[in-house]
């Protein structure tokens, strides 16, 4: 077993707390692997309390500005120490078509976890400790969201389909910094949902989905499935999302294919739900969150 | 592993610290300024119970590091009450003995302050959601979003003492 005090931290390090983009890519430069950055905390302090990681070196984003806001530029970029709850409120309040179909993240910032943790908690922090519970990144898979990764020297764009590869790892070199999510542009009539279902609302989710439709009169246009909490990362169901491309919309479809997206995923059994319940009720909340999107787009 | 000297203001007051990386700001409250009111649960950001305000928001000052308090605004529940009066989150926890054991009392008043300095007038079901990450063990929660919804009422009564009656 592995030591599990949560009261102080035992683990020894050197705090490094850089205002620049450059001094923070140049200290992971230095440090490599002996290094982890941290924004809001909240995963990295309890892994380091629980002695699941031990960096040697400890590297704030809280002062790098670049890092943080949000800006509407043709995409929608969010910087990576955005809060949770700074998106929220932004997402609620100041969108319009078609970026008002983004409704899914708003409703996956919204059940995240505490106000206290939406707070602290940012969006870049969420997808690089690439927990399979992440709540914003099945709704960021149905955008088409891509992520930007800097080095001191390189800046790469990656979907953030191929960011994830497996529980706690993520694309990233150690050198490597993660700084923007993008959101394309929206198709037009197009209109999201999320649905995530824990034992209670503060809880990390026993499995969520997160759909986005895109219609043309009755017909469903183009069609995105993401789930997590199934899988050992963030997934896509593509094979149920082919199944609705150019099918007329009905509360009939919309089962079915929950139904085929449920037997697309690799749930396992764990302390939060078993394999059997996560694999059924994924069918019902893709069911749902498909009904709610599409009468969104009306 | 070194220590840094921080300067931060605390419940109003100037403060410098010196501090090595892995003290969390919690244990510098209760352990070096004797400030115990604010309380450690669980220590892993389930249960609410080290709430304090950092620049004006709602905090879990066990996941957070001291040495990253450099500049900040740190609020606890020692420092809420101005001038020896209560403020009217307290007076209304108080008014509905909103606790048995009192463990979670201070996280949820400044949970409670938080609220009302974001929303004047929250609903039940608004009170309900913004304290869903703070448990309570004793009170069943009835009374305490009671005295939250309270301290709204008298808050308001106390800008306008006209309207009092």
């Amino acid at each position: 077993m592995l030591p599990t005090n949560t009261h102080i931290l035992f683990h020894e390090f050197d705090y490094h707390a850089p205002t620049t983009l450059y001094e923070a890519t140049e200290l992971l430069a230095q440090y490599g692997d002996s290094a982890r950055p941290i924004a809001g905390g909240t995963d990295l302090l309890v892994q380091m309390k629980m002695e699941r990681r031990q960096p040697a070196h400890v590297i704030s984003l809280a002062r790098v500005n670049a890092l943080q806001g949000i800006a509407l530029n043709g995409d929608l970029t969010i910087g990576a120490t955005t809060s949770i709850r700074d998106l929220h409120q932004y997402l609620t309040s100041k969108l319009q078509p078609p970026f008002a179909s983004l409704q899914s993240l708003g409703e996956a910032c919204n059940g995240f976890s505490t106000i206290q943790i939406m707070r602290m908690a940012t969006l870049g922090g969420n997808l690089c400790n690439a927990s399979p519970a992440s709540d914003s990144a099945p709704p960021l898979l149905t955008f088409d969201a891509r992520v930007t990764l800097k080095s001191k020297t390189f800046e790469r764009v990656m979907a953030l389909e191929h960011f994830f590869i497996a529980p706690g790892k993520t694309a990233l070199q150690a050198d490597e910094l993660l700084t923007h999510i993008r959101i394309p542009r929206p198709p037009h009539q197009s209109a999201s949902a999320f649905i995530k279902i824990a034992r209670v609302a503060a809880d990390i989710s026993q499995v969520c989905a997160a759909v986005r439709l895109t219609r043309d009169g009755n017909l469903i246009h183009d069609a995105r499935i993401a789930l997590g909490s199934v899988a050992p990362t963030p997934v896509r169901a593509a094979a149920a999302e082919r199944e609705l491309i150019g099918q007329t919309f009905s509360a009939a479809l919309a089962e079915k294919i929950g139904k085929r997206a449920a037997q697309e995923i690799q749930p396992i059994s764990d302390i939060r739900a078993t394999r059997a319940y996560r694999q059924h009720i994924a069918a019902v909340i893709v069911r749902d969150a498909l009904l709610r999107a599409w009468e969104r787009t009306q | 592993m070194h220590k840094k000297t921080i300067h931060l203001t605390l419940n109003g007051e100037a403060r410098e610290w010196s501090v090595y990386p892995n003290e969390l700001l919690l244990n510098v409250l209760r352990e070096q300024e004797y400030l115990t009111g604010t309380k450690y649960g669980c220590g892993i950001g389930e249960c609410g119970a080290c709430t304090l305000h950092l620049d004006g928001a709602p905090t879990l000052s066990c996941l957070t590091l001291a040495i990253a308090c450099d500049g900040a605004d740190i609020l606890t529940i020692e420092g809420l009450a101005r001038d020896g009066k209560l403020d009217a989150t307290q007076q209304a926890f108080l008014e509905h003995s909103a606790f048995q054991c009192g463990f979670c009392t201070s996280d949820m008043i400044m949970m409670t302050r938080a609220l009302l300095n974001e929303n004047a007038q929250p609903s039940e079901a608004q009170v309900r959601d913004y304290l869903r990450g703070n448990l309570c063990r004793c009170t069943g929660y009835a009374s305490i979003v009671r005295a939250a919804l309270d301290a709204a009422a008298l808050e308001k009564q106390r800008a306008e003492p006209s309207a009092a009656s």
